[in-house]
């Protein structure tokens, strides 16, 4: 009798958990189950869509599949620079506001718009602005006599991927403001009036107190970023779709276009399991370095 | 110093907003205007004939409900799922606790094109292919962890008193979270609900290929398309009409609910 309240308290208890359990099961458990039985077969075009069993050949293929190797460089190019600007951006800017005190705020609102705004349809406008004939890049450049003809930028790898970046950057920097911003809010206000006392200078009450206090705001805003930019799909596929000449196809276009495209789905469940497990060991390590770094006693 | 640090935050603010502000006025010019080259800065004579070929030869008012019936039920539907969850697992013993919320984490930063193909298997067998239902149940599961855990946060903050005082007085598990828990916890379930649109209305990847329909198309998958159906002639003032159209909505809900979306955003990134 008692058992039997037991198992309709636990029934009671799963009850809360059920609409989010099935909802994760159908979006998040089975996709990664199916993604990794996927893997280990051929579904393709050649198979006719029929499941072969297919061992280890699609990941074998990926050791050799220069594209591969070509996504991968763009996609570390892309996260490498962008998540360095938008810190470096991002924390500039929170350490000015927190000088202009009320006003801040104020400023704080409008930085917030980019960040909101859909990236596939903003990218559109960055088409525009790069476009050689009616950019306003162009335009801009060739009034300040900076460039003596219009410049195809989205037509040439690099200038293609600073392109991206800088749209990126656009976006992107306010999330990190805004994380660094609650940060320094909550560094107690005593702890500078005590270096005022001892006469130090504004570089002291950056060293000495908003920094180490500001450290663990600063990984989560930073690791938050690297594994988004990771994953980048909507800028690349909009604003070049992978060109010029795939130089700026990142991992997550590439993948995108061997399950659309190339209706490789063996072969395309090996490319993003690749892409999770290394964002997986990216960010186990990112947080371990986190974790020490809170531990007490340290 | 002072100086140098306004000139500074005015500098980014200029350019944070100098390209919505530029589509804003090119959305007002003709195409004739749009054609000139060199460019003009503002509008010589303006016109709303790109907002109103946008609303009566594009299917753009189709977009626009279809983001509007999939964000908000999607925002809805994830925020009330992610509430009960919450609920209990901020009443549950810490290891259960901290072992959900660590697999939370994990599924939070997933890169969503691992899930894209699996998912789009499911939604076809369910024949939602096609339907706001497609989208609003992956929108949902998508966000739903953040959400449980920004919430699951807030929850342990309410007093454990006022739900004893509440059984005292025979009210049952359930009506104790509608009439006393939820209320409470309102603040937090409105950041979430707000960020959970924003979310949904900004998704690309699963727009693109669950809704093949002009007719089924979110605001994001349908103005990509329309960018990339004119092969000779971009109609750019077309184009600057539906960015505009497509993003004022998110500029006021950020002018109106700046609070909210920064707590929302500030929680969710910061909790331990």
């Amino acid at each position: 009798m008692r058992k039997a309240r037991g198992i309709v308290r636990n029934l009671q208890q799963a009850g809360w958990y059920l609409p989010a359990g099935i909802l994760l099961f159908l979006v998040f458990v089975y996709p990664v189950l199916r993604t990794l039985v996927l893997s280990f077969l051929h579904v393709n075009l050649e198979s006719g869509f029929q499941p072969v069993f297919a061992g280890l050949s699609n990941f074998g293929r990926l050791v050799s599949d220069t594209r591969f190797y070509r996504s991968m460089q763009a996609t570390l190019v892309f996260v490498s620079v962008s998540v360095l600007l938008e810190f470096v951006l991002g924390l500039a800017l929170a350490l000015a506001l927190e000088q202009l005190k009320r006003s801040g705020r104020f400023f704080r609102t409008l930085l917030l718009i980019p960040w909101t705004l859909p990236t596939a349809i903003i990218a559109i406008l960055w088409m525009w602005f790069f476009n050689d004939q009616y950019g306003a890049v162009n335009d801009l450049l060739l009034r300040l006599n900076v460039i003596e003809a219009p410049v195809a930028w989205l037509a040439q790898p690099r200038s293609a991927m600073a392109a991206i970046i800088l749209a990126d950057v656009w976006k992107a920097f306010p999330f990190v403001l805004i994380v660094l911003v609650a940060g320094i809010q909550a560094i107690p206000r005593e702890m500078y009036e005590a270096l005022e006392i001892d006469g130090g200078t504004y570089w002291h009450k950056f060293r000495y107190v908003t920094l180490p206090h500001l450290l663990p705001f600063i990984f989560v805003a930073v690791i938050f970023r690297i594994i988004q930019a990771f994953a980048v799909f909507d800028l690349v596929f909009v604003l070049t779709g992978g060109g010029p000449g795939g130089k700026t196809e990142t991992i997550s276009v590439y993948s995108y276009y061997t399950f659309l495209r190339y209706m490789d789905f063996g072969y395309g469940s090996a490319l993003v399991l690749v892409l999770a497990g290394l964002l997986a060991l990216i960010g186990w390590t990112l947080y371990t370095l986190l974790l020490r770094h809170y531990e007490p006693g340290r | 110093m002072n100086r140098a640090v306004r000139i500074f935050v005015f500098l980014i603010c200029v350019w944070s907003l100098i390209p919505v502000v530029w589509c804003g006025l090119a959305s007002l010019k003709s195409s004739e205007e749009l054609a000139r080259i060199p460019a003009t800065l503002l509008p010589a004579d303006f016109t709303l004939q790109h907002y109103i070929e946008l609303f009566t030869r594009r299917p753009f008012a189709a977009y626009y409900i279809n983001s509007l019936v999939v964000s908000s039920l999607s925002a809805f539907l994830c925020v009330a799922a992610a509430g009960l969850a919450s609920y209990r697992l901020a009443r549950s013993p810490k290891r259960f606790r901290s072992a959900v919320s660590s697999s939370l984490l994990v599924m939070a930063f997933f890169p969503p094109i691992v899930l894209l193909f699996p998912v789009y298997e499911i939604i076809r067998m369910f024949g939602l292919v096609n339907q706001p239902w497609g989208l609003i149940l992956p929108y949902a599961a998508l966000n739903l962890p953040f959400a449980t855990w920004l919430l699951t946060g807030y929850m342990e903050l309410i007093p454990y008193e006022l739900e004893e005082a509440a059984a005292v007085d025979g009210l049952g598990p359930f009506a104790i979270f509608r009439r006393i828990v939820a209320p409470l916890a309102m603040p937090a379930m409105t950041s979430a609900f707000l960020l959970v649109f924003i979310f949904s209305w900004n998704e690309f990847m699963f727009a693109l290929t669950f809704m093949n329909l002009e007719s089924a198309r979110t605001l994001t998958a349908g103005m990509a398309t329309l960018s990339g159906a004119f092969s000779q002639e971009i109609p750019w003032g077309l184009l600057a009409a539906g960015v505009m159209a497509s993003t004022i909505p998110l500029i006021l809900a950020v002018f109106v609910f700046q609070r909210k979306i920064v707590a929302g955003l500030t929680a969710g990134g910061i909790k331990e």
